[in-house]
């Protein structure tokens, strides 16, 4: 664990991109194999099944510290981060012992099945002999969610530099549902073939939004649109007569979407990359509809009939076991056609479609279109272009559409976290409805410091009620609300969800009268 | 009731002395604890504050002030109330305000912290019925480490950065961390450099006979000294065209805040060191337990959590709306 705390800090103590691989590539030459594939794990968020329930875990903290829960709670909410408040807030180390990060991890799912007067004793007696580094890595292996600032990207480049390979190959290794419990160092990065495991997936392309505008791509004609539909990235994969539906997260998603078995019947081995959607009747739904889907590990016949799913083909990167990654887009393009043609008519599976223009003006115009269209804007792609590894500039760009907007009147405000404990980050935006006032989105970026400081003295100024760290206000600072979509939701009291909500702007011009409708929101649905 | 002191609009009175205490808005006679703007206003008739901070008043108000200086410890009496100075250890000249008459003992601590300084006088523990507290850092999660061991870090930080001749820049606030910092830091790893506002500070207190160590203004140091050097910057310069033309440098804060992760993440600081003028956790608790007061009152920072916890211990306590702001966590303002 010394070694992994020594390695932590040094991330953690940098901004520099090439630093944290140097540090990663030190730690990989030192550390023994089990530590090494724990690390790469924890880091891409594979993080070991949990075995203590966090509530029981703040109980047992604020006893030990010695103070009343909900002062543990308050303190909590203003850290931010629950394994960071429980490592600042317990008394100092007893004993300190050295044990391998995976030893510590390894007896923590120990615990699974043990009674939580057991689960208790363990975790006093491991937080005693831990330095305030450890604990808080303890805590976060525990609680999860690594947010250290190292993206895959920063493991395959510091994997290649200690393993002495191709970062392009090693990314490839390192696709899939693999965690440290079903594979070890040596089999994962050593060994194999990445063709070795049949159901292993390409690492995704992922695209740059577009900055500027398009014609600093170039000369049109090597561009290729299509439209950007807002679904979930997924890659399919059939390969000797077994099926394979990975998220873009990596997630295995097959028996959840039961639809894409029928492939199974169908000649020939593939990869294809592609947009997971909701498709009724050939309307494509919006994401909401997606999301239940989501929402459902086995889903029902009433579900699957209501909201089937379906596979928008952009790319195909593999067919018959040949990799077709190198060739250009155009090529890979008429393959995947070829293929999709080569389908019976009752597969879930649509083609993008390239969509015609000779200049960039018909691309604005395209684009301008893509809301009616359901689509969040275009996605341009070179024509010569293969399909690399990761996100890299230079052929793929997202083109979105601009926001849709609304002016809405702030009527709750919440503390933020760490840097901004002491200002309120989080607002929650109404409308308009008749004589009251209905709320709809919950937003928290978009203002500047000075704003939010402003915006804060408002707030403790003019508190009508508190609820935790939630306060209301009187309903006067209008606010200029972006998003992205909107669309029916029986979820929310409103009747409508919007997608990615922001704030754009504080209209100090505008009065409450001045806001949106409901019925504003509810024109914008298409 | 207690009725020496009152809570008003404009801040702290005493009636019966005919003085305020850090007041916000302009009164006819102040008293104030510490030279720190949130507490040290400009527009009073009359100043009182403690011999150290007269310089420093007239340095930040106006060098037209009517001011007077006390030195810590002696006692006057203002229209029959008794009025006393006694070391709040927060930055130079900052005091603890005793006041008090046949009736009742009152102490207003101002900012305060327990750590010793080389350079001021420590935190004095005192008795009292009523205390007036901050609770900047009012949280159990705020535990400084011994001051020895986070100075070591600077140090040794310093000491990495100029072996290989990189300018290493900290970020202290130019009236009290400032001061701190050139004053604790171990002298021979290399030239120390002022930003011009902290040299202004500087320049005003060894006027006013107080000893400092020697430093460099930034435009007066060669190349090899800036290569070399620990450089001194207010957070408000930090970021900006100033801290810019210094090539290749290393950035660390050193705030209370840093004692939080995601402070200092977004703050995008490779470095950061725990380092406040203000009581932690147990500091605050040590304090007030001592003056064994019937009432505390609870004057800025996480006032809500912190009063609501004396209460739990048995501690009377109440929350008073003010306008200071102690240490705060943007690290812009100066206080
Ligand atoms: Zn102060």
């Amino acid at each position: 664990m010394k070694d992994f705390a020594e390695l932590y800090l040094n991330i953690d103590s940098t901004t520099s991109t090439n630093r944290k691989i140097d540090y990663l590539s030190a730690y990989f030459e030192k550390a023994g194999q089990r530590d090494k594939l724990w690390v790469m794990a924890l880091f891409s968020h594979k993080r070991p099944r949990r075995t203590v329930q966090m509530r029981l875990l703040r109980e047992w903290a604020a006893e030990y510290a010695d103070i009343p829960l909900w002062l543990f709670e308050e303190t909590y909410h203003i850290v931010g981060d629950l394994a960071e408040t429980i490592a600042k807030l317990i008394p100092p180390t007893e004993h300190k012992l050295d044990k391998p990060l995976h030893k510590w991890i390894e007896e923590l799912s120990e615990l699974k099945d043990k009674a939580d007067e057991e689960k208790k004793r363990y975790i006093l007696e491991a937080w005693k002999s831990q330095d305030s580094t450890e604990r808080f890595l303890f805590n976060k292996i525990i609680t999860g969610g690594f947010r250290v600032g190292v993206s895959q990207k920063t493991i395959v480049k510091a994997l290649s530099n200690y393993l002495k390979e191709d970062p392009a190959r090693v990314a490839h290794k390192l696709m899939g549902d693999w965690t440290p419990n079903n594979t070890s160092f040596e089999e994962l990065l050593i060994h194999a073939e990445p063709g070795d495991i049949i159901s292993k997936p390409f690492p995704f392309y992922l695209a740059y939004p577009l900055e500027g505008e398009p014609e600093d791509l170039g000369p049109v004609e090597n561009w290729t649109a299509e439209y950007k539909w807002d679904g979930i990235r997924a890659q399919l994969i059939k390969r000797k007569g077994e099926l394979f539906l990975w998220s873009r997260g990596e997630e295995l998603i097959t028996h959840q979407f039961p639809e894409f078995t029928s492939l199974l019947s169908q000649e020939g081995d593939f990869v294809v990359d592609g947009e997971l959607i909701v498709c009724k009747d050939d309307a494509i739904r919006n994401f909401q509809d997606l999301q239940k889907r989501l929402g459902r590990k086995k889903p029902g016949k009433k579900i699957l009939e209501e909201h089937p799913a379906a596979l928008i083909v952009y790319d195909i990167m593999e067919l018959n076991g040949n990799d077709l990654r190198n060739q250009a887009q155009s090529e890979r393009r008429e393959i995947l056609k070829n293929w999709h043609r080569s389908l019976d008519s009752n597969m879930p599976i649509r083609m993008s479609h390239d969509l015609k223009f000779k200049s960039w003006d018909d691309a604005k115009e395209l684009r301008a279109g893509a809301r009616d269209k359901k689509a969040e804007g275009l996605m341009l792609k070179s024509k010569p272009g293969p399909y690399k590894t990761g996100r890299k500039k230079g052929d793929w760009y997202k083109w979105k559409i601009d926001p849709l907007i609304i002016d809405a009147v702030m009527i709750y405000a919440q503390r933020g976290h760490g840097r901004r404990a002491n200002l309120f980050t989080d607002f929650t935006f109404a409308l308009k409805d008749g004589d009251t006032l209905v709320p709809f989105a919950k937003a928290y970026s978009g203002l500047t410091d000075s704003e939010f400081r402003e915006i804060s003295s408002f707030v403790r100024a003019n508190t009508i009620e508190r609820f935790g760290p939630v306060c209301s206000v009187p309903p006067v600072q209008v606010f200029e609300v972006a998003f992205e979509n909107v669309g029916l939701s029986k979820r929310h009291k409103s009747g409508v969800a919007v997608r990615f909500p922001r704030i754009l702007r504080w209209r100090k011009d505008k009065k409450p009268v001045d806001i949106n409708s409901l019925d504003d929101l509810k024109a914008l649905i298409r | 009731m207690p009725s020496l002191i009152q809570f008003g609009p404009k801040g702290l009175y005493c009636e019966k002395g005919g003085f305020y205490i850090d007041p916000w808005q302009p009164v006819n006679k102040a008293l104030i604890t510490h030279a720190h703007s949130d507490h040290a206003r400009p527009g009073h008739k009359n100043y009182l504050c403690q011999s150290d901070s007269v310089a420093l008043l007239k340095h930040r108000l106006s060098s037209n002030i009517k001011v007077q200086g006390q030195c810590f410890g002696k006692r006057i009496n203002i229209n029959g109330v008794d009025v006393s100075f006694h070391p709040a250890g927060h930055i130079i000249g900052s005091a603890q305000i005793r006041v008090s008459d046949s009736q009742e003992v009152w102490v207003i601590s101002g900012d305060y912290k327990l750590e010793q300084d080389k350079h001021i006088e420590p935190f004095e523990f005192m008795k009292c019925d009523y205390f007036v507290t901050e609770s900047t850092f009012g949280l159990p999660v705020f535990h400084w480490k011994d001051q020895e061991e986070t100075l070591q870090e600077i140090n040794s930080w310093w000491h990495n950065n100029s072996s290989i001749k990189r300018p290493s820049i900290i970020s202290a606030y130019s009236l009290g961390k400032a001061q701190r910092v050139i004053e604790n830091v171990e002298q021979s790893i290399g030239p120390i450099l002022t930003h011009g506002s902290v040299d202004a500070i500087n320049k005003v207190l060894v006027a006013s006979g107080i000893k400092l160590r020697k430093t460099k203004k930034l435009v007066e140091a060669t190349e090899d000294e800036i290569s070399r050097a620990l450089i001194v910057c207010p957070p408000g310069a930090m970021d900006s065209s100033w801290t810019a033309r210094i090539k290749n440098h290393a950035v660390a804060f050193a705030s209370g805040w840093m004692n939080l992760r995601g402070a200092r993440r977004r703050r995008g600081v490779e470095k950061g060191f725990v380092l406040s003028d203000h009581a932690d956790w147990p500091g605050l608790n040590k304090a007030i337990r001592y003056t064994q007061a019937s009432k505390v009152f609870v004057t800025h920072g996480y006032t809500d959590i912190f009063t609501k916890w004396l209460n739990s211990q048995g501690i009377n306590a109440e929350t008073v709306k003010t306008q200071y702001t102690g240490e705060t966590v943007d690290n812009e303002n100066e206080d």
